[in-house]
């Protein structure tokens, strides 16, 4: 590295530093977000708010206007996206995974789950769902789990921690570990036998997403780390793409409105609540 | 409150006077450090001292404690239940799981239970989400969520510190389809559960107010709090 930088002046390492930009990484942001190479098929891309590859071990976060659509796409079968959603302007409400499970009573999450805060509204809807393979159960790693897992956790280091992530991202926002609830994980399945028993089902495969709309203003935290019971000594995983870009949020007019009576109560109180706020 | 006493204000479904109770005893032999009565609705909260054992009886049978707990001198580590199901590998709370933290380390061990299994799936009832289940007409209604945010605040906790919690006497059987909710309940009046604290622990406690459900059997009934030093 040494040899390929002249930097022994203020001006020469102005002149290095500058002909650094341009070049690209496999994981990195795309901005403007239109600039995106892997626009989600179908979508315009001058719609794109939010256009990234997110590093194996890596986390990202964002604050999204009501309406819009969140896109995961897991490239290689191999990421697995550890997702926080609050409320943008009162991040003390945010996903609860208890409700997320109870209410529509369904424990695995798919196409039209919607994702609750714990005041009764719906923060997010999943819209599209390829992989089916997906965990409400585990939450993310911790940095006691990863150190008697792999040996280390530290967040600069080969197996970080998702909590470690999370919180991270969560300060850049201003919130700490107390802001920090049980999360959900896209991309790698659990399931739960008759006795309890968790059986760890891995990846759909390569190609697959998962599209939400957000119900409400949101901040959303996502740390792409290895599933806690992944069962392979390797800490395996692989790149995940976000995309997101501009929409409507559910109304009385879609059909998941109707889907069951719980989610018409969510969705009207999540209405209720934006329009009195004006969000 | 006075036997004359009227009032106006809709409070939740007590039971019946002539429900049979059973106040029971500690699980596990001890010298008693306290002794507590919960009524109906009414929330709970102790610190339990590393190496005691609280005990919760199921007086009335049926009837859901939903409890959290918090690391007393550090509560920003509290109950996790992803990281308590992910270490045991299993859904279900029983005999020796050990309840985890959210920095994955260990809070209290179930150390003695007389149901076949204890939830931690289900998580608490409250205001906003009984509007989701049942309707909006059951916004009134007291819930858990009311009894943790009130019982926290007592310890400088607020509504950022409540997080999905462990239900002791509730029944939440997943399905292989994934259907998963509040089913009749296995327990019985004198059913217990005992888990020790693992270090200095502060245990909130919402006797469930539920009224709209089977987690409390359709009748709210008391619960009885021993923690003794073994």
């Amino acid at each position: 590295m040494r040899d390929l930088h002249q930097t022994d002046s203020v001006t020469a390492s102005r002149s290095d530093a500058r002909a650094q930009g341009g070049a690209t990484s496999d994981w990195m942001p795309y901005l403007p977000a239109s600039s995106s190479p892997f626009a989600p098929e179908g979508v315009d891309p001058a719609d794109l708010v939010w256009a990234e590859t997110v590093a194996p071990g890596g986390y990202t976060h964002k604050v999204l206007s009501r309406g819009s659509r969140i896109r995961f796409d897991d490239p290689t079968g191999a990421a697995c996206a550890h997702l926080l959603l609050f409320n943008a302007f009162e991040p003390w409400e945010r996903l609860n995974v208890a409700d997320t499970q109870k209410i529509p009573w369904q424990a695995y999450l798919g196409q039209g789950s919607p994702l609750l805060s714990g005041d009764g509204r719906a923060l997010a809807t999943v819209l599209e769902d390829t992989s089916r393979h997906h965990d409400a159960f585990c939450g993310t790693s911790t940095d006691a789990w990863n150190e008697r897992k792999y040996g280390g956790s530290a967040p600069e280091g080969p197996t970080p921690s998702g909590r470690s992530l999370f919180a991270k991202a969560a300060a850049k926002h201003g919130l700490t570990k107390r802001d920090l609830p049980p999360s959900v994980s896209f991309f790698q399945g659990v399931r739960i036998d008759a006795d309890g028993a968790m059986e760890f089902t891995g990846s759909a495969g390569p190609g697959r997403h998962v599209t939400l709309v957000a119900e409400l203003p949101l901040l959303v935290l996502v740390a792409n780390v290895a599933h806690p019971i992944d069962p392979r000594p390797e800490y395996a995983v692989g790149p995940l793409r976000v995309h997101a870009w501009r929409g409507a949020p559910t109304t009385a007019d879609d059909d998941r409105f109707t889907a069951s009576p719980e989610h018409t109560r969510a969705y009207l109180n999540s209405i209720d609540h934006a329009e009195a706020r004006g969000c | 409150m006075t036997d004359t006493l009227t009032s106006t204000v809709p409070v939740g479904a007590v039971h019946a006077p002539d429900v049979p109770l059973d106040w029971s005893e500690s699980l596990v032999p001890g010298a008693v450090v306290r002794d507590d009565r919960v009524a109906p609705l009414a929330p709970w909260s102790a610190v339990v001292r590393a190496g005691e054992v609280l005990t919760i009886v199921d007086v009335g049978g049926n009837q859901s404690a939903d409890c959290l707990v918090y690391d007393a001198h550090d509560p920003d580590e509290r109950y996790s239940v992803p990281d308590t199901l992910a270490a045991q590998g299993n859904a279900y709370v029983r005999t020796g799981t050990v309840l985890m933290s959210n920095e994955g380390r260990p809070l209290m061990t179930v150390v003695a239970n007389e149901i076949d299994r204890q939830d931690t799936i289900g998580g608490a009832c409250s205001k906003e989400s009984n509007t989701l289940r049942y309707g909006h007409h059951t916004q009134y209604q007291h819930g858990c969520r009311e009894n943790f945010l009130a019982e926290a605040g007592r310890h400088g906790l607020g509504v950022r510190d409540i997080v999905s919690n462990l239900n002791w006497f509730m029944n939440v059987p997943v399905e292989a389809d994934g259907a998963l909710g509040i089913v009749d309940g296995m327990s019985a009046p004198g059913k217990r559960v005992a888990v020790r604290a693992e270090r200095d622990v502060l245990v909130i406690v919402s006797n469930c107010p539920q009224m709209n459900n089977p987690c409390n059997d359709f009748s709210c009934t008391p619960l009885r709090m021993i923690v003794v030093q073994p």
